[in-house]
């Protein structure tokens, strides 16, 4: 067994109770205040005592629902959301030192807006905005905004492609302004130097966009962008254009497979010198006993009337051995985890206070935030990007 | 005849990207960092202010093809700013500009919902229009619109976000843990629209905000801005701040209200205005020259004909006198992205009547383009403009004031600390915040939600 290993990056992904259909009805849970800012604060600083990198915010621009892409009639789930972009907002600044990564939904949104937007999470967090970039290709969305048909967005690999041009937009207009544009030059009367303000002049197939952004570069240079990978599109889109690949594994060797895809689609688009985190997900009810969180789940099974087959792989157990699962799939190459709080209101303190304890007894995860007004990419090891502008210029220049 | 004294309504507008902000002064701080949100946000609300507005602008404005550089550039965004001020602040209501075309209604109702759900009740929509193909280069769309039809999609657009905001009705959510009941209907957040400009269906998901809708806002002064407003906006960002020319917008646009089955209360009237205090009027006249001369140096005030002229006037002396050289008559293709260019409909007129203003009075270009342009409403001691303020109100010229400050973020401490207690001292401001809400605290009535057609034409 290796005596010192690199330490795992750890994320949670916040969903109304949590993950399970039924986590609602549990103890503790406060679904009267699933639209209230204070049960998410409570949520987003719980996580910040377990020193966690980032919370994850879920998203989607229709009614969670039994029946994917089309809505059901169950009236016994949690159905609604807040956008998670503005929730996050709404939080940062009352949380120190964790992430806030929210899902926004790339296919019937403007890059436009969504740069600007997480690049200004990035300013009111002082540098710990991410965000999480998804596809949909739901029926029942796309009628929302009655602009794509259907038709068009039934596959997947065309939905990554678009996602891939809409990041790099994002990450253009982040660029758009260099770092030093705001010059406040009173003697010539000029309050920026527009030669470090860039047209981003992208086109593609469904946008073209002009730029520059009308907010300057985000403390990050660029947030982490994060991409939920669902098949091999997925990573492939991952490693393409994200810092940040979540997979879904059921098995080490699947886990292994993921990295694999993501690191040759990494070095295909000539990124294999740039750090790509590859985490896997995992949907977790934690207790003293195994059999204990075993029977918890069968209980909220069956208050539910469901089983949940499809998703990522689920955990039953305790903390410490959840802590050994995580050690050993490791050694496939991922480089930590987002965890699935079966029910938020149990589960997410099981986590910070117990699994977290559990790793850094094994050295594997940290003992405190690192001091000082660090970044998310700070948390993650990401170095903050280079200017493509800049470096542009400077070459320009020799 | 006497009538109760009405209370002034203030707001606090942050310092836009334009030249009414003094960004060469040494205590202007950034307006982009959060930290100066914060402050600008808290002096509101230490002076028991309505609410802070935001304006928005989608593209960098450009003059001779290259990016405006004379004044402030760039700002956050919008919605993500004033999420993050609900954070910071308890009662002061956060408005925000968002376009209605360049945005699209699932998206636009969900992100104000969510704002009033994490404000506890404190969102407000300035709801503004634009057609341009210049800012329609930074969406999917491109500039899509004519120009004819911005307004009619700016009622289509708000209509149906009042749809998708109506449609989770106020008790949808039961949430019962012991029934296993979360919603009372599966049918929660159902909508249908179809008119010319949308066509779409589903189910909305966000719940009902504490304010039922966001508080609207319009801000265009045209004859399509005002009957927008008569019809369908709460309250007005208008510019007209005098007395003459206050009362008679005012006298207009309530005027209207009846056809819609309104009573005149139910639009409130908020004109833009800016201020310069001093300990005498002597002393204030003196700084709001000094601010003036801030506001519009040499470069600013040549940039500022060229909007009127339409050519390059860069060989110009700004201390000389106004062109000879009439304006370039046609497309405007000097300055792009300014709603203001669109207010000089007839150039030659306007040159020709600047000329001999300018020349009667000996004027340089910056001389008259000081004087003439965005002079300060409110000058003097805080005595004097408390007393300007309350009197206006009162005649009816408005219901209050959008105040803009020139300087980020400190541009409002001194209006707070020395006249919000005078008018406090007249009874016309409040001394503790009243309602819950915006919606609350502006006197407004919460709206009946709307079905389908049921939304006011005129009769």
């Amino acid at each position: 067994m290796p005596t010192t290993r690199s330490p795992l990056h750890l994320a949670v992904d916040l969903d109304g109770a949590g993950h399970h259909p039924a986590a609602w009805r549990e103890p503790g849970a406060r679904p009267n205040e699933l639209f209230d800012s204070a049960y998410w604060l409570d949520l987003a600083t719980e996580a910040g005592r377990g020193l966690l990198d980032f919370v994850t915010l879920a998203d989607g621009l229709a009614p969670q629902s039994a029946r994917p892409g089309e809505p059901d009639a169950r009236t016994d789930q949690v159905r609604g959301r807040l956008d998670a972009v503005l929730l996050a907002a709404r939080l940062a600044p009352r949380v120190r030192s964790l992430g806030f990564v929210p899902a926004a939904t790339v296919t019937h949104t403007e890059p436009f807006h969504l740069s600007k937007a997480v690049a200004t999470l990035d300013y009111v967090s002082r540098g710990r905005a991410g965000l999480l970039a998804q596809v949909s290709g739901d029926a029942a969305e796309a009628a929302h905004f009655g602009r794509r048909d259907p038709a068009s967005l039934a596959d997947p690999a065309l939905l990554d492609a678009e996602a891939g041009d809409w990041i790099e937009v994002l990450r253009r207009l982040w660029d758009s302004w260099e770092d030093d544009a705001e010059i406040r030059d009173t003697v010539s009367g000029r309050f920026v130097d527009r030669d470090k303000l860039h047209y981003v002049d992208f086109s593609g197939p469904h946008f073209s966009v002009k730029g520059p952004s009308i907010t300057p570069r985000p403390p990050q240079g660029g947030p982490p962008v994060a991409v939920a990978a669902r098949d091999e599109s997925g990573l492939r889109l991952g490693g393409r254009s994200a810092d940040v690949v979540f997979t879904a594994p059921r098995s080490d060797a699947q886990a292994a497979a993921a990295v694999g895809t993501v690191r040759a689609a990494q070095a295909e688009a000539g990124r294999e010198h740039e750090t790509v985190h590859v985490l896997g997900e995992l949907v977790v009810y934690l207790d003293a006993t195994a059999s204990a969180a075993a029977e918890r789940l069968a209980r909220l099974d069956a208050l539910d009337g469901s089983r949940q087959e499809e998703g990522p792989e689920v955990f039953t157990g305790t903390p410490a051995g959840l802590a050994d699962l995580l050690l050993d799939w490791a050694q496939t190459g991922l480089t930590g985890y987002r965890l699935r709080p079966g029910v938020l209101a149990h589960d997410l303190s099981a986590i910070t206070r117990g699994l977290v304890p559990a790793l850094q007894r094994r050295g594997a995860f940290r003992a405190a935030y690192p001091g000082g007004d660090r970044t998310l990419r700070d948390l993650l090891g990401l170095p903050r990007p280079a200017n493509r502008y800049t470096v542009r210029r400077a070459l320009q220049a020799i | 005849m006497s009538r109760p004294r009405k209370q002034v309504h203030l707001a606090a507008h942050f310092p836009g990207v334009n030249n009414t902000t003094v960004w060469s002064d040494p205590r202007a701080g950034s307006h982009i960092e959060f930290d100066s949100f914060v402050h600008f946000a808290r002096t509101a609300e230490r002076g028991l202010f309505d609410f802070l507005f935001l304006a928005e602008g989608l593209r960098l404005r450009e003059q001779h093809g290259r990016i405006y550089d004379l004044d402030v550039v760039g700002r956050p965004d919008t919605f993500t700013v004033l999420a993050a001020l609900a954070a910071v602040t308890e009662h002061l209501g956060l408005t925000g500009t968002i376009n209605s075309t360049f945005n699209e209604p699932y998206e636009v109702a969900r992100q104000f919902a969510t704002l009033d759900h994490l404000s506890g009740g404190r969102a407000a929509w300035n709801v503004v229009t634009s057609w341009d193909a210049f800012t329609g280069e930074n969406f999917r769309r491109g500039g899509f619109l004519p120009q004819q039809d911005r307004y009619s999609r700016a009622r289509a657009f708000l209509h149906t976000a009042h749809e998708l905001f109506d449609s989770w009705p106020e008790d949808a959510v039961l949430a019962d843990p012991g029934t296993g009941r979360f919603l009372r209907d599966a049918r929660a957040g159902a909508f249908e629209h179809r008119d010319r400009h949308f066509d779409i269906h589903g189910r909305f998901n966000v719940p009902r905000g504490p304010q039922g809708r966001p508080v609207i806002f319009q801000a265009g002064d045209s004859e399509e801005g005002r009957e927008f407003a008569a019809a369908d906006a709460d309250a007005i960002f208008s510019r007209h701040s005098t007395l003459d020319e206050g009362r008679a917008f005012y006298a207009d646009v309530k005027g209207r209200l009846a056809r819609y089955g309104r009573p005149p209360e139910d639009l409130l009237i908020l004109p833009a205005a800016t201020f310069v205090l001093g300990d005498s009027d002597a002393d204030a006249r003196e700084r709001a020259h000094e601010v003036r001369r801030a506001q519009v140096s040499g470069q600013t005030a040549l940039r500022f004909l060229e909007q009127v002229w339409n050519r390059d006037l860069s060989g110009y002396d700004p201390d000389g006198p106004l062109p000879e050289i009439d304006p370039r008559v046609g497309e405007h293709t000097v300055a792009q992205g300014r709603a203001q260019v669109r207010m000089f409909r007839d150039p030659l007129a306007t040159a020709r009547e600047w000329r001999e203003r300018a020349a009667g009075k000996q004027q340089s270009i910056r001389e008259f383009v000081i004087e003439s342009t965005g002079r300060q409403t409110f000058v003097g001691s805080p005595a004097t403009v408390a007393e300007q303020i309350d009197s206006l109100v009162q005649a009816d010229a408005s219901d209050g004031f959008i105040l803009v400050p020139h300087l980020t973020p400190t541009g409002l401490d001194e209006f707070v600390d020395r006249v919000v207690p005078l008018l406090q001292e007249r009874g016309v401001h409040r001394t503790a915040y009243e309602g819950a809400t915006l919606r609350d605290n502006l006197g407004l009535p919460r709206p009946a939600p709307v079905t389908g057609a049921g939304h006011r034409e005129a009769s």
